[in-house]
């Protein structure tokens, strides 16, 4: 016989499959929502199945987007001649964060690993090869992360957009506003001595 | 008297997956205590401590605590973080392949100092731009010898008999070379040339310095390819992925000149 009513344990069942929510944690937030007004588990509600409902790949840089194209595409202001090139969509808000990026994006939704059988299929370079074909874009910046998967992804990228005469850039790799150099590995502190600069 | 709590070890980090929001999860090679897992705290941070010495194709040096279930990284320092290899698409591959054939072959805690060596020498002869068929070849024969399943090459693994300079085969189910007239009753064996015999033979026994002496042809290269990875395959009865990955590259033409270096 349980002790707690169905709808309560439903919903503690289904909080717990979320990430970092273990059995105790979801527990505290059925309650929550027990004693919250009407509206507020409303609104809650809604803006989960609004999640599933309208959310979409944009068709153009395939960030999450809720109209396609997606507004920074539709963007007239924007350079369309510069693509960022992100891992996922969650690495574009803090590119947009520092207000000095005016180009587009396009996400390839992961990263090359060879040992875990993610190949270059994929992920969405082949969208993005297509992008490139029209003679409009410039530069190609490459913003995957400084680990291996990522370095791997980023010369795999090299690779295949070289032949098509575009710029290719990566973000400057170096040393962490706050870090100390006396921890720093070898290979950031290589990065950082080659990418050197001229006090302006 | 008690473990201490603490354990200072070189490892080869093997692979790492991320765990919660900030925290990695490390499979290494160790000398001492073969392979381990471990977490390392914080290394997803842009200011940890622990960063760069812990992504995979690193040598580094480990201060590890016991934990109750799994250890934790507590400091570290790189030895080698093979830069020249990590700045190039294909040596990339090759060392990221030479990695999933030891976590794949491997049980944890079962320590093998000379697997470390071997592996460790040869993410050395990657990162030094050395021929990389020849080093992948010499590791994978090597891999198999440390592991317990060195192929017979001198005899006939069925018959014992000696073998004759002749088209011999290579039966993956059986570990070794068959004579002409046992490879009929062999179905899934490969036929052996001459030469691939004789260059395997020869890579058993020397050292790697006269091993890079011999010169491959693009044939004898891909007969020895096949061989032992269809051996390794057999072995580990699943595909290995980050071979797929070479031949794939191979197919795009992706050579050694391929990289910022």
């Amino acid at each position: 016989m349980s002790f707690v009513a169905e709808p309560v344990a439903r919903l503690v069942k289904e909080f717990s499959k979320l990430p970092g929510i273990g059995p105790k944690g979801a527990q505290r937030l059925a309650y929550h929502l027990l004693r919250s007004s009407d509206e507020e588990a409303r609104a809650l509600a809604e803006a989960i199945v609004d999640l599933k409902e309208k959310i979409m790949l944009c068709s153009i840089c395939f960030n999450i987007t809720d109209r396609d194209p997606c507004p920074v595409c539709q963007d007239e202001k924007r350079d369309h001649s510069i693509i960022c090139v992100v891992e996922k969509p969650s690495d574009i808000s803090p590119l947009e964060r520092t207000g000095r990026y005016n180009g587009l994006y396009h996400v390839l939704h992961g990263t090359i690993s060879p040992a875990q059988g993610i190949t270059a299929e994929e992920l969405k370079i082949k969208e993005l090869l297509s992008r490139l074909q029209g003679g409009s874009v410039k530069e190609v910046i490459i913003a995957t992360n400084p680990n291996i998967e990522g370095e791997t992804t980023a010369l795999y990228l090299q690779h295949i957009i070289a032949p098509l005469g575009i710029r290719i850039t990566h973000l400057a790799r170096g040393l962490p506003f706050g870090a100390e150099l006396e921890y720093a590995d070898d290979m950031t502190l290589n990065q950082a001595l080659e990418g050197r600069q001229e006090f302006e | 008297m008690s473990t201490p709590r603490n354990y200072q070890t070189q490892a080869i980090i093997l692979k790492q997956t991320k765990l919660g929001e900030f925290d990695k999860l490390l499979t290494i090679y160790t000398p001492e205590f073969g392979k381990l897992k471990a977490i390392a705290k914080g290394a997803c941070r842009p200011k940890s401590k622990l960063g760069g010495n812990v992504e995979p194709l690193t040598h580094s040096l480990l201060l590890i605590a016991r934990g109750r279930t799994l250890d934790i990284v507590t400091q570290s320092q790189m030895m080698d973080g093979f830069l020249e290899l990590k700045g190039n698409l294909w040596r990339t591959s090759c060392g990221l392949y030479t990695l999933e054939l030891v976590d794949l072959f491997t049980m944890e805690n079962s320590a093998s100092c000379s697997l470390f060596n071997l592996l460790l020498d040869t993410l050395h002869r990657l990162n030094a731009n050395g021929s990389e068929e020849i080093t992948l070849r010499y590791f994978e024969l090597h891999l198999l010898d440390y592991l317990g399943y060195r192929p017979q090459l001198k005899q006939c693994v069925s018959c014992s008999s000696l073998l004759r300079p002749v088209v011999n085969s290579f039966s993956p189910r059986q570990g070794g070379i068959l004579c002409a007239l046992c490879a009929q009753t062999e179905p899934t064996a490969h036929p052996l040339s001459v030469d691939a015999l004789k260059t395997l033979r020869l890579w058993e026994s020397c050292d790697y310095n006269t091993a890079r002496r011999v010169k491959l042809k693009p044939e004898l290269s891909s007969e020895l390819e096949q061989v032992l990875q269809g051996y390794l395959k057999y072995l580990l009865q699943r595909e290995i992925k980050s071979a797929a990955w070479l031949e794939k590259l191979k197919l795009l033409r992706v050579d050694n000149n391929c990289g910022t270096n």
